[in-house]
């Protein structure tokens, strides 16, 4: 297994992170959260420009044919910065149903305008509320409500996980044909939507296995998410670091006393573990799709509550000045506890760790 | 987006006695291994590792707990010995000082192997982890031509001679003397907690030869024969009752000039030097296949008394799988870092800390599994005796090669460039200090 960067993967890794510092900087991504919270302009340059939406995207359906490592890194980046782009709707969740599902058409259809910048797609998976799909005079419809859609309020196209009447099927939809509702959020930098559907117009798509296809998107939105949160627990730390060099308290740098140096040191080596961990579930996404599933879990049980502590000891030792609106820190606490859930509680995701292991 | 039902090849909703009744254990564990098996095969098989196979098949003696010390110890370096003939030992060393001069891959190769026994290794580890590294790092050719390829074969076997009395996590006030007279050195001191001095050929020794500079700066290391007249070894209990350690007495024993390793007066970078080896070598060596607290035989623990079925011991135990696996996972990315030409340096740390805390988290699980029964046993039940003595030695990984208050200090400090903590001895002449309990004259 291969857990460092190679050259090419580390250059990527600091133009991203260049890009976004100019572009997406923390004042930025404040308007944002306070607006819409979608930057539009960011999207399309990050599309065009570096060519990122299509990461995983085979060239001929207009993507840069790149792997989960690359992917994985584009998103450190993404979660250092806290960027306000649909990025996990469209170039994850969407991108990875449309590769799994057995639909060339599909593909060729929708891929090559979700790796170029000018659809977002999201994508309705909700295991509590599932949306029924029935045939009305030939055509398929959708009826129902699928909750807390990531990027749902400026998706164009949605894909849906709809219950049939044998068993369930992915459609796609058009974004326009769903009401929208979007919901207040615990993140600000994180949009979740409601989508209605009635009598709704939606193609089904070809797809054999659709469960199959909704758990191998499952383990590469973990890998991807991981990655995500691994960013905004590396930036914490850092921020923290930082404050604890140059904060003098009784006379000393509060970084020189051993109950805030420890709590660093501990979140340090939180980070670099869950740092191997996730280039481990990112190598395995591309090259050992029998071990994807454990990697996922592991990787999911390992920096989800790694990256809510580190989060929350940031805004902790930034003392009164962390806990105020106007500090970043607060960002990443919401952010971290956001992404900590949206794929499962921590104790879920050891349960299904176990069941992997078959303990 | 909310949880997913579990995907699994076992319902999670039967209980542990269905899951039996519907496939035997054995049977199921049959099938992982040869899944794993399959894995291993189709990723990396090497004919290195088929060798690595081989070997141990024919060769990896059956754990030694229940012999003499002295015969555990002839029957470790029989193994070490053959293990190094066919040429498995020393694996990333140079070649040019008896080892194989291979890459990491080898190593990983034959780690992944040698983690399905339960291998006679302890004698070694100080000079092969530790040791051995330093003499590559700081000796002289002549050194390391002659102390190398023994230490690896297991002919000699080395100790670390740095604890002192007074001088525990601040090594660097350490008090035995070295003085220089004519061709040789003489030592005068006490060492403690020195692990293997009772059976040692050889041991690194740490001693003062400058006490008007501060206190880091007058400190040299030598390579020290353990047969030395004026040598005394008395073995020290340790709170499991056994007695790994020793305290050391040095009375006026020579030893010749050319047994400095590194510069006179250079002992504090050797000493570092070593430390960093020290905590790469704990870290990565914390999991092996007969530790009681590792996971794999957690599970089985839980099996065997009817718990795995307990959604609390199911939780724990998944826990302690994500956090051993991180850590072996963060070991690899070092070595792989290490193979790339950024060393680990302080990093070790990171491993040396988590080890020891992934123990204290097994120590609960073994009690949430076991509960009142890991209180008590019958005589002769070897395994719940083994338990016990994990549990009594998890102590040794928070305090032994530094303990977890100083591994965060050299995080904070070397890695996160936090400020030290003020320091008043840093530049006052060692002869000056008031050095553990008393005042030097």
């Amino acid at each position: 297994m291969q857990l460092v960067l190679d050259q090419e993967q580390q250059e990527l890794r600091s133009s991203v992170r260049k890009f976004l510092a100019e572009h997406a900087p923390p004042q930025r991504v404040r308007e944002l959260a306070d607006g819409d919270g979608h930057d539009a302009e960011l999207w399309r340059r990050l599309s065009t420009e570096l060519g990122l939406t299509g990461l995983v995207v085979p060239e001929e359906l207009g993507g840069s044919g790149a792997g989960h490592v690359e992917r994985a890194v584009v998103l450190e980046e993404l979660g250092r910065a806290l960027a306000p782009v649909p990025f996990l709707a469209t170039a994850v969740l969407a991108t990875d149903v449309l590769l799994g599902i057995d639909d060339a058409a599909a593909r060729a259809d929708l891929l090559p305008a979700m790796a170029s910048g000018e659809l977002i797609a999201a994508v309705a998976w909700d295991q509590e509320s599932v949306p029924a799909a029935t045939k009305r005079d030939g055509a398929w419809v959708l009826d129902g409500r699928a909750q807390r859609v990531v990027s749902g309020d400026i998706a164009d196209v949605v894909l849906v996980q709809a219950k049939t009447g044998q068993g369930t099927g992915w459609f796609r939809l058009r974004g326009e044909h769903a009401a929208k509702t979007p919901l207040r959020t615990l993140d600000p930098t994180r949009r979740l939507t409601n989508l209605d559907f009635a009598a709704a117009p939606a193609e089904l798509l070809s797809s054999p296995d659709p469960d199959a296809v909704r758990s191998r998107v499952r383990d590469l939105a973990a890998v991807a998410l991981s990655a995500e949160q691994l960013g905004g627990m590396a930036k914490v730390l850092e921020m923290t670091a930082e404050y604890a060099k140059v904060r003098v308290q009784f006379g000393r740098a509060i970084g020189s006393y051993q109950g805030v140096k420890h709590r660093l040191a501990d979140m340090h080596s939180a980070l670099e573990q869950a740092g191997a961990a996730v280039r481990y579930a990112a190598w395995t996404a591309d090259v050992d799709p029998q071990e994807l599933p454990l990697a996922a879990a592991l990787v999911q049980v390992l920096v989800s509550p790694a990256n809510f502590q580190a989060a929350a000891d940031a805004v902790q030792l930034h003392g009164g000045i962390g806990y105020t609106w106007e500090h970043d820190a607060h960002l990443y606490y919401k952010r971290a506890k956001t992404s900590e859930l949206l794929l499962g509680t921590p104790d879920q995701n050891r349960a299904r760790l176990a069941d992997l292991l078959q303990i | 987006m909310s949880a997913p039902e579990p995907r699994s090849r076992v319902p999670r909703n039967r209980t542990s006695g269905e899951r039996d009744a519907a496939r035997p254990r054995e049977a199921a564990e049959r099938e992982i291994d040869s899944e794993r098996d399959h894995h291993r095969e189709s990723r990396s098989g090497t004919a290195f590792r088929a060798g690595v196979r081989d070997f141990l098949a024919r060769n990896a003696p059956e754990p030694l707990g229940e012999l003499e010390p002295a015969e555990q110890l002839r029957a470790a370096k029989r193994f070490q010995a053959a293990a190094y003939d066919a040429g498995l030992i020393g694996i990333t060393w140079p070649a040019e000082y008896g080892g194989q001069g291979l890459t990491a891959a080898e190593q990983q190769d034959y780690d992944e192997e040698a983690a399905h026994y339960d291998l006679p290794g302890s004698p070694f580890m100080v000079g092969m982890g530790m040791c051995g590294p330093t003499l590559l790092d700081l000796g002289s050719h002549e050194q390391k031509a002659r102390y190398v390829p023994p230490l690896l074969r297991g002919d000699e076997i080395w100790c670390q001679l740095f604890s002192e009395p007074g001088a525990g996590s601040d090594v660097a006030s350490l008090q035995t003397r070295a003085v220089r007279d004519g061709d040789s050195w003489v030592i005068n001191g006490q060492k403690v907690w020195t692990s293997g001095a009772q059976f040692s050929d050889f041991g690194a020794l740490l001693a003062r030869t400058d006490p008007d500079v501060p206190k880091h700066r007058g400190i040299t290391m030598f390579i020290v024969d353990m047969r030395s007249p004026g040598v005394t070894v008395r073995p020290l209990r340790d709170m499991t009752g056994r007695a790994p350690f020793n305290e050391v007495y040095f009375d006026d024993v020579r030893i010749p000039a050319d047994a400095v390793i590194g510069e006179v007066g250079g002992g504090w970078l050797a000493a570092v030097t070593m430390l960093g080896h020290e905590r790469v070598s704990i870290g990565g060596s914390v999991r092996r296949g007969g530790d009681p607290l590792a996971y794999d035989n957690l599970v089985e623990l839980a099996r065997a008394r009817d718990r795995a079925g307990d959604p609390v011991v199911r939780d724990r135990l998944a826990g302690i799988y994500a956090r051993e696996r991180a850590l072996a996972l963060f070991n690899t990315k070092l070595r792989q870092e290490a193979e790339a030409g950024s060393p680990p340096g302080a990093r070790g740390s990171v491993a040396k800390l988590a080890g020891a805390e992934l123990l204290w988290q097994a120590v609960e699980t073994a009690g949430l599994i076991a509960g009142p029964a890991l209180t008590s046993w019958e005589d002769g039940d070897a395994a719940a005796e083994e338990m016990a003595i994990a549990i009594n030695a998890t102590p040794a990984s928070s305090i032994a090669g530094g303990s977890n208050q100083v591994q965060r200090n050299i995080i904070g400090e070397r890695i996160l460039g936090l400020p030290k903590e003020p320091q008043v001895d840093r530049d006052v002449p060692f002869r000056e200090l008031k050095v553990g309990t008393q005042r030097r004259p």
